[in-house]
């Protein structure tokens, strides 16, 4: 397992779109992802439980991946938080 | 409009969600409220049987969806695509199956049920979220619901056809009904639900439709077919308006059409030479308020961030954490780019209740800007503290103002580099790589260009003060205000002067004074080699008009005729000309 804490960038958090952008980037790979911040925990493959997650700007949250392609899906979810989030 | 002038006229007030001004007919649009049937299925076969409803509902749901996203007229419209593809995702979200699965296996709930049932129970998790912005997502989510339950059989058909300049009054309108509407007929929205954050707001506003939204209950007083004003720049429905009105807002239509149709043919353009040479516009702000409105206009970034604001609005010395939280805010909104903060300028011209100064001769020659901060270093401190603590949300850059000599500015990073050493041994983050500068706003420091330059990274040159200090003339005295002059030539030899050291010395430089959104100045200072401006975001598109109009070896002959004259006068004259 791979995990990881990201903080969220731009003000809205994971809005709709990045949270579009999210869930597809998660489809994409075999390995199975957890998002969690305090005591709530969710698994990244439903755009509902993102949305609902209410992650806003300047939360921290860490992101939990098992699985054969842990490696590079960790390595497009770190580019996704660092990267793409905040121009979403 | 003789019916109309019969009539009382009323204003109802909301959220001006898209800005513009129409005037129209009213077309109330009721909502068909669905209720649960009640029935509860009996046996495994009726289960299958609604569980294959559901799915082929979905499967409709998804290809309706789709056909709208090819429709050809929205093909172009980023926004409503985006909106589409995120109700595609939550049509096919996994957990929404699981839990109508569970209800109907479970419950023994019929599709349409199970549906009503989990929709609602989404929507309510929705409206409990803090944010604003997540919040407004539970009207995306009663979309999909009402679009799956339609699919399923139950009569909501929300085909409409709509007369010329109809404007829209409904409790709400559903993001997919604002794509299905027809836009040749429809000008303007009327709700009583929604805000700002609404999918039914953004796309009002990527297609131009004025909209008031939120206007709540008195909403219920407007009839079908009354003549209405919708006052989008100000968040106000006018109903039945007498004939003067109606004349009064005809022109102010005209004129917000024209300016919009102007600042949007610019905002996309970035402003390069006809030559290709690309010039930075960036924004001189104070507030979280101004950022929103530099990004509106364009900006690619802020020039100058202004913090005394800060220290205005507070009755005493804002805190480490007041502040923290105040910079966070501007570095979460500010979409990654790039905001320069100046570091607290107070001075006898710009003095706080909770911060008396002694009174001083000449103000401007005394205790202000970095004077204060290096002497007193509480201040300083809490400030940078909080600065580098809300850089990790953002792009920030440290400004110093008021650096008269290079001893001041070792001092001021000086003191940043403890703070930062700091915050290291207490294992707070920050941003490891923050850039800093200075203000040339004093002549000492536009003369000493080529020192102080190779110990900061940018320059930012405040002409305002720096045209008082080198020409001795103090702006607000009515009586010399006539020598007030950014022309001088003994002004602009200064300039260029930092311009160009900073140039040889590979750090970049930008103006922020006045100078910078005066339309006389811009080819002279980008003759000299400037490429970044920092104007009031309003200012940003008329720059921008001439930027694109001139060729880098225009503005090049601009500099060196104006360096040929002797006096500010001609140099005016000149420039005033080439406009």
């Amino acid at each position: 397992m791979i995990s990881k804490t990201y903080i969220i960038k731009g003000a809205d958090g994971i809005h709709a779109r990045p949270a579009t952008a999210l869930v597809r980037l998660v489809k994409q790979y075999k390995s199975s992802f957890m998002m969690k911040k305090g005591d709530k925990s969710i698994a990244l493959n439903s755009m509902l439980n993102i949305l609902s997650f209410g992650a806003v700007g300047g939360d921290s949250v860490t992101i939990d991946i098992v699985g054969e392609d842990e490696t590079e899906a960790s390595k497009a979810i770190e580019l996704f938080f660092t990267e793409v989030l905040n121009k979403l | 409009m003789s019916e109309a002038t019969l009539k009382t006229t009323l204003k109802i007030y909301g959220v001006a969600a898209s800005p513009g001004i129409a005037i129209g007919i009213a077309r109330v649009l009721k909502k068909n409220k669905i209720v649960s049937t009640g029935i509860l299925l009996n046996n495994e076969s009726d289960i299958k049987n609604e569980i294959e409803k559901f799915d082929n509902a979905i499967h409709s749901s998804v290809n309706e969806i789709e056909r709208i996203k090819n429709n050809e007229n929205l093909n172009s419209n980023q926004e409503s695509q985006e909106i589409l593809e995120t109700h595609i995702e939550l049509l096919t979200d996994p957990q929404l199956k699981i839990d109508v699965y569970n209800e109907i296996n479970v419950n023994r709930k019929n599709a349409i049920d199970a549906v009503i049932e989990i929709i609602h129970n989404i929507v309510q998790v929705f409206n409990k979220l803090d944010n604003e912005y997540l919040k407004a997502r539970a009207a995306d989510v009663q979309d999909i619901g009402n679009r799956i339950l339609k699919n399923l059989g139950t009569a909501n058909n929300n085909e409409h056809h709509f007369l010329p300049n109809t404007i829209i009054i409904a409790e709400d309108i559903s993001p997919t009904e604002v794509l299905n509407i027809d836009l040749k007929e429809v000008i303007g929205f009327v709700t009583q639900a929604g805000g700002k954050t609404s999918h039914t707001a953004i796309l009002a506003k990527s297609k131009n439709i004025p909209a008031v939204l939120g206007c709540g209950d008195p909403v219920n007083i407007i009839e079908e077919h009354d003549l209405i004003i919708v006052d989008a720049a100000n968040g106000i429905i006018i109903v039945n308006p007498s004939d003067d009105c109606i004349e009064e807002y005809k022109i102010k239509k005209t004129d917000f059409d024209e300016k919009r149709e102007f600042l949007n043919s610019l905002k996309q353009t970035p402003a390069q030479t006809t030559d290709g040479i690309k010039i930075e516009l960036l924004t001189n702000i104070s507030s979280t308020e101004d950022l929103e409105e530099s990004l509106d206009y364009g900006a690619e970034g802020v020039g100058l961030f202004r913090t005394e604001w800060l220290y205005m609005n507070s009755k005493t010395f804002p805190t480490e954490e007041e502040q923290f939280e105040y910079y966070r805010k501007v570095a979460l909104r500010s979409k990654d780019k790039p905001i320069t903060i100046r570091t607290i300028d107070i001075g006898g011209d710009k003095p706080l209740d909770y911060f008396q100064l002694p009174k001083e001769e000449n103000p401007f020659l005394g205790y202000r800007g970095i004077r204060i901060c290096l002497d007193r270093k509480d201040i300083f401190t809490t400030q940078l503290k909080a600065i580098l603590r809300a850089s990790v949300f953002g792009r920030f850059k440290i400004m110093f103002p008021m650096i008269s000599n290079v001893h001041e500015l070792r001092l001021a990073k000086e003191i940043l580099n403890d703070t930062k050493d700091e915050l290291k041994e207490n294992d707070i983050e920050f941003d490891l790589s923050i850039p800093v500068g200075i203000m040339i706003e004093v002549p000492s420091a536009a003369l000493m260009a080529d020192i102080l330059a190779k110990e900061v990274d940018f320059f930012s040159i405040g002409t305002n003060d720096l045209c008082q200090y080198i020409l001795a003339v103090d702006r607000g005295n009515e009586t010399i205000k006539e020598l007030y002059n950014p022309f001088d030539p003994a002004v602009l030899r200064l300039i260029s002067n930092v311009i160009s050291q900073a140039d040889q010395n590979n750090i970049s430089v930008s103006i922020c004074g006045e100078m910078a959104s005066d339309p006389n100045a811009t080819r002279l200072l980008m003759g000299m080699g400037l490429k970044e401006f920092s104007m009031s975001p309003s200012s940003i598109p008329i720059i921008k008009n001439i930027i694109l109009n001139t060729s880098y070896s225009q503005a090049n002959e601009v500099w060196s005729n104006v360096q040929r004259m002797d006096n500010g006068k001609s140099i005016v004259n000149y420039l005033q000309e080439l406009q």
